[in-house]
């Protein structure tokens, strides 16, 4: 299967065949560190290769559209319910710089004894079942190839079906998953036995597989009241999962912490979370880090959100990461919506490309309280393993409340999670081995007949599904209702038919955001706002964020709906673009006449980039044609202009008028125009304008003859002036 | 041993850690971590469970609803302690079976009186 760029990916392509597909690779892979590595006009010490395609950062147009890439993996969670529209969303996610795809489960799947199979809706992440599994895998694959580079593809082995999950990921290529039977004891409820003993199979089968594992400790921030009062107990968590992990054969190279700056802004959020994070990284030396920013006090503000992402990457930075997971800044208020996908993975990338090459020029203090803060976290987390081993061990510690409590260790609130040994979901289903246990399969933990010392356990019977895939049972579909298909039966039907609706999550969901300041007091304002918002015609419209501005004299409101019509593609009044002319046919009709033209940033504004890109040689400007260029330079008046176009006998002039305010920048076309009919000069020079916000429509209701926006090349401009000057018959 | 509240006393309770390099500290931190989880994996090495035993027949190349069963009824009759594989390849040995058909005829009710004795 293959991409075109220009092609929507093609879900029924990725759906066929699905019962053959075989993943190309097992385990995970990273990014190879390039430092020195010249791009455009820079020289960056913390990148790795660039991509075949990418969106690059809005900036980048003032550095010859340079898209460097981060030494470090960028992570984005994805969980829409259907997997048929997130594909979609790791596209454009892919596009933006991520390489890490972490597909969240449906809630409810830690409590499926067994495997799900078919492709079920799920509610906050999907149904992880093979199917999916192998679409998803599949899908990766083509836009691994487009974006050119490997993307790792990422879920979770925990609930009660742990081993059987982490044989599926081992069995269809999943790259990285979550395993921490903590996070099922402290948060799904599930018997802690049967959660250890399960984990200890899954992590056999996942290192054989070369899966990264992360942790789950990040879970006790989310949860805990005052997060930065559990560090010494994250500090805890790591180690019993990692200390666990070793101890069944896990190297460390495939074993990741979790970790999350634990506090946001106006605490201060520096002072309190980057001891723990230099804490942490010296007392797990060795192993990799998943640092994943804050979600505990996001709520509705996105542009909140984004400033503590990007204080967490600093952190990243000062410290040390191998991965770095991003949190859409919307997660607080809804199910994140895709562009918001791109918008976290966007935050991660510009900081990090921002910080390229810092701990070359600073170092953290080797003293003073940086230092005395990191030890005393962790004298604390000594003193917390010192009380689980007096408790008598990790069960009866959980028993008696020591995880999650709210003190900062020692203190104790007397609230930490309690969970019995003996209860729970799975409890009383962990049954001793007999002396003649056996599991002739490889990947096993553990006592076992089977264990040969010469061989696999397998070779008694041709080998097991690790080492022969054509032994995997593939189940398709099991609900006739549920499943891909008769989801995919609308969407296929609406593309066939040309129509085009909004969406935020999936296909066609019609939902908007709109923005409104309401002049108003809270209460009023907010009322007022839904009123506005009907009357857009959005239907179900819900305040997804309110700020107050000032408490008398207004709020600014987000307001999501639904915009429930569809357009037809084939009625939109498409503007014809007009392919530009060869570049040897411009040059070739202008350089023999020797053509002045006249250029400037008119009124008050100090922007030239726009103009530098139309005009000069070096930007890939029309002087490479031929034209004889007087550029004025910025702020320049209406009158300066056709006083040097006369002076110089212009036959064309341009006007740039790129940053504008309260529609400005159409009082200088008119103006232009005007002025030049007052001179009895407006048939001679040829009038363009151009700008962010102009249109060849707007510039020609001004008066003016021709008008260029966003993503216009001096090619354009210099075709349309061509042939402009053809169809006049001057010359 | 449960502490329901208490008081933060870290300055007392550090007073004894305070001789420690940063790096004794840093190895008794993990001595403490093994040895909370050495008895977890003593459990884990001499314990299976069904989604272990489901998962070991996946590996040998049954579908998911079949290991379902086949491991629910071996449940039902106290024989998982045995190990599910163990149980289904010793059946094809006996029967000079392929280890697939043995386990669909254990779902299709025989042999089940011969396995796990």
């Amino acid at each position: 299967m293959k991409l075109s760029p220009d092609e929507k990916l093609d879900v029924r392509e990725v759906l066929k065949d699905l019962e053959h597909y075989r993943p190309r690779r097992r385990g995970w892979t990273w990014r190879t560190k390039i430092a020195h590595h010249e791009i455009g006009p820079f020289v960056l010490d913390d990148t790795s290769a660039n991509l075949a395609h990418s969106v690059p950062l809005p900036s980048a147009h003032a550095f010859g559209n340079i898209d460097p890439q981060s030494d470090v993996v960028i992570t984005t969670e994805i969980a829409s319910g259907r997997f048929e529209d997130d594909l979609r969303r790791m596209r454009m996610a892919a596009w933006h710089g991520a390489d890490h795809i972490m597909v969240i489960r449906t809630t409810g799947q830690s409590h499926i004894d067994g495997l799900i199979e078919g492709t079920p809706e799920g509610v906050g992440g999907i149904p992880i079942t093979r199917k999916q599994v192998r679409a998803t895998r599949k899908a990766l694959d083509a836009i691994e190839d487009e974006v050119g580079r490997p993307i790792n593809f990422h879920s979770y082995v925990s609930g009660v079906a742990g081993p059987e999950i982490a044989v599926l990921f081992a069995e269809d290529g999943v790259n990285g998953a979550h395993q921490d039977p903590q996070y099922n004891v402290l948060y799904r409820g599930i018997n802690m036995h049967r959660s250890f003993v399960d984990a200890a199979e899954a992590k056999r089968i996942m290192a054989d597989a070369g899966i990264l594992q992360l942790d789950g400790a990040h879970n006790a921030n989310a949860t805990a009241k005052e997060a930065w009062k559990v560090t010494p107990e994250l500090l805890i968590q790591h180690a019993i999962n990692t200390a666990y992990s070793n101890a069944v054969g896990m190297p460390a190279a495939l074993i990741a912490l979790s970790t999350v700056p634990p506090t946001a802004p106006p605490a201060p959020k520096m002072r309190l979370d980057l001891p723990y994070a230099v804490a942490l990284r010296e007392l797990f030396r060795g192993y990799r880090f998943r640092a994943q920013q804050n979600t505990r006090y996001i709520e509705a503000d996105t542009r909140e959100a984004t400033v503590t992402h990007v204080l967490d990457t600093l952190i990243s930075r000062l410290t040390s990461a191998d991965i770095q997971s991003t949190i859409t800044p919307d997660e607080g208020r809804n199910i994140p919506w895709h562009y918001n996908n791109v918008a976290g993975v966007n935050t991660a990338r510009q900081t990090l490309m921002g910080l390229d090459g810092l701990m070359e020029l600073l170092q953290l203090k080797p003293d003073g309280p940086l230092r005395q803060q990191a030890r005393e976290i962790t004298e604390r987390a000594v003193l917390f393993l010192e009380e689980i081993v007096e408790q008598g061990g990790y069960y009866a510690a959980v028993a008696a409340g020591q995880f999650v409590d709210s003190g900062h260790f020692p203190e104790r609130h007397g609230d930490g999670i309690v969970r019995d040994p003996d209860g729970g979901d799975g409890a009383g289903t962990v049954i001793a081995r007999a002396a003649d246990y056996g599991a002739p399969v490889c990947s096993h933990f553990g006592d076992n007949v089977y264990a040969p010392t010469v061989g696999k356990p397998c070779d008694g019977y041709g080998g097991c599904t690790l080492c022969d895939a054509s032994k995997i049972q593939y189940i398709d579909e099991l609900d006739v209702a549920d499943n891909v298909a008769r989801r995919l039966e609308t969407p296929l039907a609406e593309r066939a038919a040309g129509l085009l609706r909004p969406e935020v999550e999936k296909h066609g969901d019609g939902v908007v955001c709109v923005t409104l300041f309401v002049p108003a007091s809270p209460s009023v304002a907010e009322a007022a706002a839904l009123e506005m918002a009907k009357h857009m015609g959005l239907k179900d419209p819900e305040v997804i964020s309110r700020r107050l501005m000032h408490p008398a004299e207004g709020s600014l409101f987000e307001i999501k709906g639904v915009l429930d019509f569809a357009i037809q593609i084939a009625e939109l009044p498409l503007p014809a673009r007009v392919a530009p002319l060869a570049e040897s046919e411009i040059e070739a009709w202008v350089r023999p006449r020797n053509i002045h033209v006249v250029a400037a940033t008119v009124g008050e504004d100090e922007h030239s980039v726009g103009l530098h890109e139309i005009l000069d040689i070096k930007h890939g400007g029309i002087e490479k044609y031929g034209f004889h260029c007087h550029d004025l330079g910025t702020s320049v008046p209406i009158e300066r202009l056709l006083d040097v176009a006369q002076q110089t006998g212009a036959r064309a002039i341009l006007i740039s008028t790129i940053v504008t305010h309260a529609r400005v920048h159409e009082e200088h076309m008119r103006r232009l125009h005007a002025l030049a009919q007052e001179r009895g000069v407006r048939e001679r020079p040829v009038l363009v304008a151009g700008g962010t916000q102009v249109t060849d429509e707007l510039a020609r209701a001004c008066g003016m003859d021709a008008g260029f926006g966003r993503g216009t090349s001096g090619r354009d401009v210099a075709s349309f002036l061509v042939r402009t000057w053809r169809e006049r018959e001057e010359w | 041993m449960s502490c329901v509240e208490r008081p933060d006393d870290f300055e007392s309770r550090r007073a004894r850690l305070r001789a420690l390099s940063d790096e004794d500290l840093r190895a008794r931190f993990w001595e403490l971590a093994k040895r909370i989880v050495a008895p977890l994996i003593a459990e884990a090495r001499t314990h299976t469970t069904p989604s272990i035993e489901r998962s070991v027949l996946l590996r040998m190349g049954f579908s998911s609803l079949e290991s379902k069963a086949l491991v629910a009824r071996m449940h039902e009759r106290q024989l998982l302690g045995h190990g599910a594989g163990r149980l289904v390849l010793e059946l094809a040995r006996r029967k000079s079976l392929t280890v697939r058909v043995a386990g669909i005829a254990l779902l299709e009710g025989r042999y089940w009186d011969e396995i796990g004795r």
